[in-house]
Order: structure tokens, then sequence, then C-alpha cells
């Protein structure tokens, strides 16, 4: 039951307060989005190496388990047994042979097709099941699996066009560039966030911000909007890459500094001890030192310098958000190379040096909509496109989340 | 025990008390004191701990790092005023070598913000070692380890 919103005349560069706090919107992304026509990040192919090897993740607020069969190929379901309901996987992550579901031990394969029924026949020929009753038609509910390199995403959709096509050529390419090699997890984290999941992905998106609210950028000249840098859109605007390219300076470093001057994040007098793990190594074979990725709905790559982060955002509410971690980094890493990525960790993250913000910028704006519902953002820097960019001064990457979601929502 | 067991005993609960109380009085500029200069300091969770995954939330690899941690809360990081009152108990010596010694302890952290929400903000144990350094103890490693992998909004004073 969806109510009448009239979305503003300017298009993607308005947003109703509306939008981040209303529980029916919520609920009616939770199936038109989260369970509807989109691929979401699911795992890393090598969380899962052997045939057995499980772990449990969401679609949304929906559970779901992800194993690698014993075909050798990954499957996803959802984790609900068919009987009554009940979780099947209750760890994390595990290994078995089976998925047995711990209230009335149904059993089912790692495909998710369902093998036995305790007690199927009753006991001496007295209960049990009818003779009408089909295994194979009490399954876990299957998901769609595809693999982008090491990615793994899943949907429930048969509508979706296959994954290639969802990310489409210019951000696929992004991706490759950032995962050259086989992903090495060195740890992972999560982030309890109290406001609406489309905020924190608006900040994901958000090329201007990030060196006006993060000192750390400015201070230290990692990212600057006065260096080349831009924004990428994906052909069908669901997807973005910004990119900054900090060696490359459009304008002198005195020119940048008045350009910031009298902005709060460039703190003149604020030197590092100890900066040298500041230092980027060379590792992509171009001069770009910070991309930051999106997939719609809720997945982004983070390259900052050295520091490789998969984020998945996973919505638990209206006004609040799970922001998972994952912190990885390759194979053909050497032990100077992790030590490098390790010391970098400390940028991102909930802790970290320019992303400790961006936990907390998006329950202000939270605590700030009451009362506000159907006022708007205003999302003008760049005008009113969302196409691709050489420059990130603009909310473009803004604008086409909004240009990708307002269809599946009807709005 | 022996006398000298029972003074060691008692110099480290000091040491434990002094760590808290400068966290939870707002003196961070002293915090790094209680490193010896080329220390080893890690938040993680119980999940990477155990899974031997190396990621610190905050990893350090000198005094100085540390420094920078507080002067970047001080002068570059923008976070909502809050406190933390540090509770530690069960310090437990785990192993002796030389004049160094690996110790556990209990910790729990309320997180209070400014309009006075309280939050169980963390629960762990913290994995240390300490070393003899100017007549004093000094943790020449410290990894803090959360029972749980969420962080609640952010983690912005150590732990």
């Amino acid at each position: 039951m969806q109510q009448e919103i009239k979305w503003p005349a300017e298009g993607n560069a308005r947003v109703p307060y509306r939008m981040f706090s209303d529980p029916e919107i919520y609920r009616d992304e939770l199936s038109r989005i989260f369970l509807g026509p989109t691929w979401q990040y699911l795992a890393l192919a090598g969380e899962l190496p052997k045939a057995g090897d499980y772990l449990t993740t969401f679609l949304g607020e929906t559970p779901v388990i992800v194993t690698r069969g014993h075909d050798g190929e990954i499957h996803a379901m959802i984790n609900r047994c068919a009987h009554r309901g009940n979780l099947v996987c209750l760890k994390r992550r595990g290994r078995a042979d089976n998925l047995t579901c711990v209230y009335h031990a149904w059993r089912y394969d790692l495909e998710g097709n369902l093998d036995s029924v305790a007690f199927r026949r009753g006991i001496a020929g007295k209960g049990g099941m009818p003779a009408s009753f089909r295994l194979e038609e009490h399954g876990l509910k299957k998901l769609r699996v595809d693999t982008f390199g090491d990615l793994v995403f899943g949907t429930l959709s048969p509508g979706a066009p296959p994954l290639a096509t969802y990310i489409g050529n210019l951000i696929g390419s992004r991706i490759h560039r950032v995962l050259h090699g086989k992903p090495k997890i060195l740890g992972t984290t999560s982030q309890i966030l109290h406001n609406n999941w489309k905020l924190y992905f608006e900040n994901v998106r958000d090329t201007y911000h990030a060196t006006l609210l993060h000192s750390f950028f400015t201070t230290f000249r990692i990212s600057r909007l006065t260096s080349e840098g831009g924004v990428d859109i994906a052909e069908n605007g669901a997807h973005h890459a910004s990119y900054t390219r900090n060696k490359v300076d459009r304008v002198d470093q005195a020119t940048s500094d008045q350009l910031y001057a009298g902005i709060p994040s460039l703190r003149e007098n604020f030197r590092l001890a100890d900066p040298s793990f500041l230092a980027m190594a060379e590792e992509f074979g171009d001069d770009t030192t910070t991309q930051i990725l999106s997939l719609f709905p809720n997945f982004v790559l983070q390259q900052i310098q050295n520091s490789i982060a998969l984020r998945l955002v996973l919505p638990k509410g209206p006004d609040k958000t799970e922001l998972q971690w994952t912190y990885i980094g390759f194979e053909e890493d050497d032990t100077e190379v992790t030590a490098l990525r390790l010391a970098q960790a400390n940028l991102v993250g909930p802790a970290g040096y320019v992303s400790m913000e961006d936990g907390a910028v998006g329950n202000f704006i939270q605590r700030a909509i009451p009362g506000a519902e159907d006022e708007c953002s205003v999302l003008e820097m760049g005008g009113f496109g969302h196409v691709s960019e050489a420059n990130r001064t603009t909310e473009a990457s803004v604008r086409s989340f909004w240009h990708a979601y307002r269809p599946l929502m009807g709005f | 025990m022996q006398l000298e067991a029972v003074v060691r005993r008692l110099e480290l609960e000091q040491l434990y008390t002094d760590y808290v109380h400068c966290l939870d009085t707002d003196e961070l500029e002293h915090w790094p004191e209680f490193f010896t200069e080329e220390c080893f300091y890690r938040v993680t969770s119980a999940e990477n701990y155990e899974a031997g995954m190396p990621l610190g939330l905050i990893h350090a690899t000198s005094r100085n790092m540390l420094k920078d941690r507080v002067s970047a809360l001080r002068e570059a990081n923008i976070y909502e005023p809050q406190r933390y009152r540090h509770l530690v108990s069960s310090i437990k010596i785990v192993e002796e070598h030389g004049a160094a010694l690996d110790l556990v302890a209990n910790f729990m952290v309320v997180r209070t913000m400014q309009e006075g929400d309280m939050t169980l903000f963390g629960v762990g144990r913290y994995v240390d070692q300490v070393t003899r350094r100017d007549d004093a103890w000094k943790f020449a490693r410290k990894t803090v380890v959360l029972d749980s992998r969420q962080i609640d909004t952010l983690l912005a004073i150590p732990l």
C-alpha cells in the first residue's frame, strides 16, 4: 500500500526528506529494490573455497545462505525453512555436507533442494506426510547467482539483466582496475549507523563533501577538489566511480590553499609525527590515488591509496543501517605491501581518519528531518544532469542514484 | 605469594588504573606515554583476532602514530562530544619472559553522549605485553579485542 508521492519538478535535483524516514516507503524498498530486479553483493568467491563451505548474509533484511555446492558452483538461497519458516543456518559461516533445519530436521542439499523430511512416513503407518507431498515442491527459495571476477552477486529477480550487463563496461573496467589479483581478506568490521541506508549511499556517491567534511583529506593533500579527478556514471545511471588523480594539480599549491582558505577542513597547523603510512605504493598502473565506486543499490568498492575495502550497506529499519566492511589485499602481496595496507586501514572504517565522520553525518540529517518530511534536499552542484564528468564539484552521481531509484519505486 | 610478586601485582593494577583514568578524563595527550616508543597498538574484534586476521580498526606501530591519533581527534576529526567510562578487571599474567610480561585483562566501556544517551559501547579483553622502561611498566603491545564485531556509529576515543 503506497501513498502518493509527488516528486518535485526539479527532478533528481530535489529529494523529499520523507524518503529517509517514512516506514511505508522503507517497507516498499525492501520488496521493490532489495527483492526486486537488482544484483546485490553476497560474498567473495574465495570465502567459499571448498564444497560445503557456507556463509550467511542478506538481501535487504531477508536472510540468505551462500554455499559452495558439490558441483563446485556457488549457490544462494533464502535462509528460511520451507516447512515453518525457521532459519536454517544459524552460524555466520561454516562447513556442512547438507543444510538441516534444527527445528524439525528437514534436510536440504547445498543447492537448497529438499532431500528429506524427518518421519515423512510417520510411525507404524500412522501420521507422516500425505502421499501428495512432493519434496521437489518444498526446496529453499533460490537466488540467481552470478560473479564478476571474484565478486559474487545474487538476485531474486528473474527479470534482472545478466550481471555484466547490469554493471556495464565503464564501471566494470573500474572494478577490474582495483581487483587486479586474487583477493585475500585482511579482516572485517561492521558499523551500526543510526540513519536511513540511502543517506549513507548518497554520502558514498557525494564527491562534493569529501574534502570539506574530512579535514584529513584536505590538510594532508590526500584528496582535494583542486586535483584532477572526476566521476564516471554507468551507462544506465545506476552505478558510479569517482576518482582523484592527486599528483596532478589543476592549480598550483598556493592557489589550492587559497581556494580552501576559510573552509574549516584545511588545518594549517596540523602536522603528523609519523606520516610515513600515507606514502602510496605503485600498484594500479595509473595515477589515480583514490577511487570510490558504488553499485546500485548497496555495494561499495573503495580504493584510497593502497587501502582496498568492500562495503555492504544493509538496511535495518527506516533509521538504522549496518555497514559491513571487508578489507582486502591480494594473495601476491609481500609483507611490506600488507603492512602498508594495514597502516592505511587507519584511514577508513569506524575509526578512519577520513571516514569517521561518515558514520555520524547521516544521523545528523536523520535527526534534522522531523517536521520537514515534505521539504526537499537540494542537489544542484554541477547542474541537473547525471552523466560522467571530469570534475568532482558536482552532485551528478547522487542525482544518478535517484535516477535509478525512482522508477523502481514508482516515484 | 612472595612480597616481590605482590608489589608487581599492585604495580600492574596501578598501570591499568592510570591508563583508563587517562582515557576517561580526556587527558588523551598523556595516553601515548603509557606505551614504549616502538609499541604496537591495535583495536580489533574477537572474530578477526581468533581467525588470525591482522586488520586493526586502529593500527599503530609506533608511539608517534598514537600521538597522531590524538592530534587528529583534537584538530581534524569531527564527532559529537562524548565520554567513556572503562571498567577493567581480572588482570591475569599469562606468561613471563625476562623483563616482559604477557597479560590479559577484561574491560567494559560505557559511552555517554552529550544528550545523555548511554550505550554499552564495548566489551572485551586487552591482550597486552608490558615491559619496564625508566623504572615504570609500559605497554610494548596492546591488542584491544572487542567481543562484538559491531561498532556503534564510530570509534573516536581510543580504548
